[in-house]
């Protein structure tokens, strides 16, 4: 090709043609259709999410009011003129802000470990590692059977047994919002892990080394210095977590969601109705379909709604850290 | 040069350190005998045996590689943090063998503190970069840290500089300020031995020349023991110069002996630009 040779330095034989255009020589062809593939890629995802929302809001309107998100569901769970969700946004609510309790703490504590003291070649490492990959990989209604079995059967049942052997009825060794927060603090683990991971291993290595050669112990310099500065990295974590954990229900199935419940959760060891798994009685157990359907969808709305502000809440609380840092650091 | 702005009112005296009482011709404050160092299989160190005295620069030059960073950090055993590493041999630092089982290296690190090549201020404000160390090490006195913060960084000649906005961030420092400012806070303990590892070597003519007063001045209280690139530099600052090569002390000497007659023919191609 003419064009291509002509721009890579002759050998001193010819010399170079200055007045050559800049002009280029043809088409692209190539990188033409690769651009537009990307950009069909993307608009397709655009166009599915706004085609998901779009029907979602639309028909979510007609059944949303605010008597819908304020009232209970006392009588008339199918009927729209009575149906009620406050008891599922208080319990949905309630239940990730409980696993994002449990789940913070361990998995910082996990990821600490393995960045800062594990090394990072030992077998142990590796096979924790291992873990904690394939536990993202696990379907979450394995995490529903296994909180059934573990949690709630196993250290439930063996609390009611050995601490609390007198009650007619068991106490902690059946469903309770406490097992079912658990539960997703288990499923949601590898994304905190992860997230602090990254956030951690980024922290430059010099800020270490001047806390530990200024005789700060090691348990101090992750204390005041590395963990503070992984905060934003920690606090995302948190948020993919309870994105990830609102809007699941497989995984309370059995170890804490309730049908329906007359009251509200009183106690950890109540059970609780939840959004998600309200949209799927909605859907499968109505007597009528047709006059649930706005129900339906309204409860789905409000399920977005409420995911929407879980996140908003933990990004206005990591905007408000990084501001700090930064006011502190600019 | 530009002199310095030394603080008229010196704050309260330093405790002299144990083994700086006035008498004879102290001990050096750092001795080591047959200090070997390996990272695995590579020997990074080989043999070396040195002294420093009190209250001196002394300058470590040589090649890329030589050991010379490794050395310095044996002195505060910032070592220990690198997998793999094995020492041989002996470091006595005022007399104690800092590599014994009973030494604590918290206590060693308080007493030799370090300046690193690239300034690595803690993201937190000016004050707090500095509060942070005295803070861990027990002082917790509000007028007292204050009190500290300012006489540090007046040492560090930054000061006058930062006064006004000291709980704005470290970050937002030059270059300069900010690798002062780390002096300030490794001075802040009241080390008695203040390890350099290139502190100027990403720092333009100015600042570095602000770095080198800052030295000379500190030398009055600190030890200073620096590992240094720029040969004028060492001439510039150092009492004491021992020149490295590939893990070998090749020579030390007084700093004018290094640079005009030294006894070695590599210390002399080096010293003139010959290699390195």
């Amino acid at each position: 090709m003419p064009t291509a040779s002509s721009s890579v330095p002759s050998q001193g034989s010819d010399r170079k043609d200055l007045s050559r255009p800049f002009r280029k020589s043809s088409l692209d062809v190539a990188s033409f259709v690769f651009g537009g593939l990307t950009g069909l890629a993307t608009l397709l995802i655009l166009a599915i999410l706004a085609i998901i929302l779009g029907n979602i809001i639309w028909h979510g309107w007609a059944g949303f009011s605010w008597r819908f998100v304020t009232s209970g569901t006392s009588q008339g769970m199918f009927d729209v003129d009575q149906a009620g969700v406050l008891p599922m946004i208080l319990g949905t609510t309630a239940r990730v802000m409980l696993m994002t309790l449990f789940v913070l703490p361990i998995g910082v504590i996990t990821a600490v470990y393995l960045t800062e003291y594990a090394s990072s070649t030992s077998l142990f490492t590796r096979i924790i590692r291992g873990a904690v990959n394939n536990l993202a990989g696990v379907p979450s209604i394995v995490f529903g059977l296994f909180g059934l079995g573990f949690f709630i059967n196993f250290i439930g049942g063996g609390i009611d047994e050995f601490l609390l052997p007198n009650r007619p009825e068991p106490v902690w060794g059946k469903p309770a919002i406490f097992w079912a927060s658990l539960t997703l603090a288990v499923m949601t683990l590898p994304v905190v892990i992860v997230a602090t991971e990254e956030s951690l291993k980024a922290i430059l290595p010099g800020l270490r080394e001047a806390s530990l050669a200024l005789g700060a112990t090691k348990l101090e310099t992750i204390v005041m210095i590395v963990i503070p500065q992984a905060m934003p990295g920690i606090l995302t974590g948190g948020i993919l977590a309870v994105s990830r954990a609102a809007g699941e229900v497989a995984p309370i199935l059995f170890t804490g969601a309730a049908y329906y419940m007359a009251s509200l959760p009183r106690a950890l060891t109540d059970q609780f109705m939840d959004l998600g798994y309200h949209v799927f009685i909605l859907s499968t157990q109505s007597p009528d379909i047709e006059r649930t359907r706005p129900i339906l969808y309204a409860t789905v709305l409000v399920l977005l709604l409420l995911t929407l502000a879980l996140n908003f809440v933990a990004i206005l609380i990591r905007a408000r850290m990084r501001r700090k840092m930064r006011v502190a650091a600019h | 040069m530009e002199t310095t702005h030394r603080p008229i009112v010196v704050p309260a005296a330093r405790a002299p350190a144990p083994g700086n009482e006035p008498g004879p011709p102290a001990e050096p404050l750092i001795k080591t005998e047959a200090l070997a160092l390996h990272y695995g299989q590579t020997q990074a160190l080989k043999n070396i045996s040195m002294e420093i005295r009190e209250r001196m620069v002394t300058a470590f030059i040589g090649p890329s590689g030589c050991g010379k960073s490794t050395l310095l950090r044996c002195f505060n055993r910032m070592n220990d943090l690198i997998h793999n590493v094995r020492t041989t041999g002996q470091i006595r630092i005022a007399g104690q063998d800092i590599n014994h089982a009973d030494v604590d290296v918290i206590e060693l690190r308080k007493r030799v503190g370090m300046v690193f090549q690239r300034s690595n201020p803690f993201p937190k404000s000016i004050y707090e970069n500095i509060a942070y160390a005295l803070r861990l090490h027990g002082t917790r006195a509000r007028s007292r840290l204050a009190d500290i913060v300012e006489r540090s960084l007046r040492q560090a000649a930054l000061w006058e500089e930062v006064k006004d906005r000291l709980h704005t961030s470290a970050l937002s420092l030059s270059g300069g300020q900010q690798q002062r400012l780390c002096i300030a806070r490794a001075i802040a303990i009241q080390p008695e031995i203040l390890l350099m590892d290139e502190p100027a070597s990403a720092l333009d003519p100015i600042a570095t020349a602000r770095i080198e007063d800052l030295i000379l001045d500190l030398k009055k209280e600190f030890t200073i023991v620096i590992v240094t690139h720029n040969m004028q530099q060492a001439a510039r600052i150092s009492d004491h110069t021992a020149f490295f090569y590939l893990g070998d002390l090749i020579e030390m000497n007084a700093t004018s002996t290094i640079f005009t007659n030294p006894s070695m023919k590599q210390t002399e191609d080096y010293v003139t630009g010959r290699f390195g």
